[in-house]
């Protein structure tokens, strides 16, 4: 699905990477690896397109990515460092903003969304009266309703609880076995039933 | 369309829940009314003749003042990563976001400003005239403050850098809406003026989204 050619990045004259190649095809996941600052975070920004200091080529379904960026966008979902997340509003109503900004989201509704990442009860309370981990698993809430066949995921599991984590391992596991492919870094060990994950190792690229 | 008017809500929504920032450009606009003439000079017929240019002064400012708030907090929280990489054309959303910007700041400092119009003594011919004035040119103040809003969003301390950006642009506006207000006063015709200011505004409508969105891009990929 998604192709990388020969990219390059520098980020204040230090290396990130060089001369990175990979594709990911559907039912695929690949966990980008690297201590803190190897540029995990700026690789996946890089692919959904919202940093583009880099060299290098991108194809989505054999096409150059700047070409097709609308279908791109509309078939990928980002889940960034920062959730997304309006504290002033409700659970409800910033799921109900997200469906708006991508009419992807539509596979369940709201509320068995919410209720899926437990927060049965508080869908109508202001996010910032939830704690860290609920106003995250509000964010991921996306990941049920999400019908985008490419994830691009960074760092999905901080501030989740351990039965948090297990859930979210389990739905990217149905995810890949309908075909599904995710992109992500994460520092904890991934455990997805029944899969190997493809792992890339940043300061291997950048030292070889 | 549906989309724009869910966007539009959803600012009208996030602003009525954080009423201060509403509230503080009016505040200021008010506070003008109250200290110009202790400062200066409490004779209504001095007042009269100063009171176009103060009032546009205080509006313009109040606009400036609320202009770098417009894209900070969906900044801060990632709400505009996720704009960016959606499937909806920037655009709209920026146009739905100065739009109720507008709503919160321009719209209702013109339907504040015959309250400092009396204040300051303004002949009653000119009270028309200043609220048509304000209701055409502040939005051309909005969408120009979220050009400058929109560059300034990802630096850590914008708040100087979109004055000095942005102030010789509002100069126009300025320029041609106090003209008004004091055309209006001194019951001359005032369609001349009306017309510059809303040819003003036709133009930032037209060009001014793609600037800004063009702006949020760079501050976000930055």
């Amino acid at each position: 699905m998604l192709e990388v050619k020969n990219l390059f990045c520098e980020r204040d004259e230090r290396v990130l990477f060089s001369n990175l190649n990979f594709g990911i095809g559907a039912g695929e996941v690949v966990q980008i690896e690297g201590q803190n600052g190897s540029g995990k975070t700026t690789l996946l920004r890089i692919l959904c397109g919202l940093n583009e200091s880099y060299e290098g080529e991108l194809f989505w379904q054999q096409k150059d990515i700047a070409e097709v960026r609308d279908d791109y966008f509309s078939q990928m979902l980002y889940v960034g460092h920062l959730a997304g997340v309006k504290s002033t509003l409700t659970a409800e109503e910033n799921l109900e903003w997200m469906q708006q900004l991508d009419p992807a989201l539509g596979k369940v509704s709201i509320a068995e969304a919410l209720k899926s990442v437990g927060l049965y009860g508080f869908e109508d309370v202001p996010c910032y009266t939830l704690s860290a981990g609920q106003q995250r698993r509000v964010g991921l809430a996306r990941l049920y309703l999400s019908t985008a066949p490419l994830w691009i995921l960074d760092e999905p599991f901080t501030a989740l609880d351990k039965k948090g984590v297990a859930e979210k391992e389990a739905l990217l596991a149905q995810h890949v076995l309908n075909g599904g492919s995710v992109i992500l870094t994460t520092h904890h060990d991934l455990n997805i039933p029944g899969y190997t994950v493809r792992r890339i190792n940043l300061d291997e690229v950048a030292r070889s | 369309m549906n989309f724009f008017m869910a966007a539009v809500r959803r600012d009208l929504v996030l602003a009525l829940r954080r009423r201060s920032d509403i509230v503080n450009p009016l505040a200021f606009f008010l506070m003008v009314g109250v200290m110009f003439p202790l400062a200066v000079s409490p004779e209504a017929k001095f007042l009269a003749q100063v009171a176009p240019g103060v009032i546009w002064v205080a509006a313009l400012l109040a606009c400036l003042l609320s202009a770098d708030g417009i894209f900070r907090s969906d900044f801060d929280d990632g709400s505009l990563e996720q704009m960016l990489v959606s499937p909806q054309p920037l655009v709209f959303i920026v146009l739905a976001k100065v739009l109720s910007h507008w709503l919160m700041s321009g719209f209702c400092l013109a339907l504040m400003s015959p309250l400092l119009a009396m204040m300051l003594f303004l002949p009653s011919e000119g009270y028309g005239a200043l609220v048509a004035s304000l209701l055409l040119g502040t939005p051309t103040l909005s969408l120009l403050g979220a050009i400058g809003a929109g560059l300034t969003v990802g630096l850590r301390k914008g708040g100087i850098l979109i004055s000095l950006l942005i102030l010789p642009l509002y100069i126009p506006v300025l320029i041609f809406g106090a003209g008004t207000v004091l055309a209006g006063s001194m019951g001359l015709p005032i369609a001349g003026y009306l017309a510059l200011l809303g040819a003003l505004l036709v133009l930032s409508a037209m060009l001014a989204p793609f600037a800004i969105a063009a702006a949020l891009k760079i501050s976000v990929r930055g």
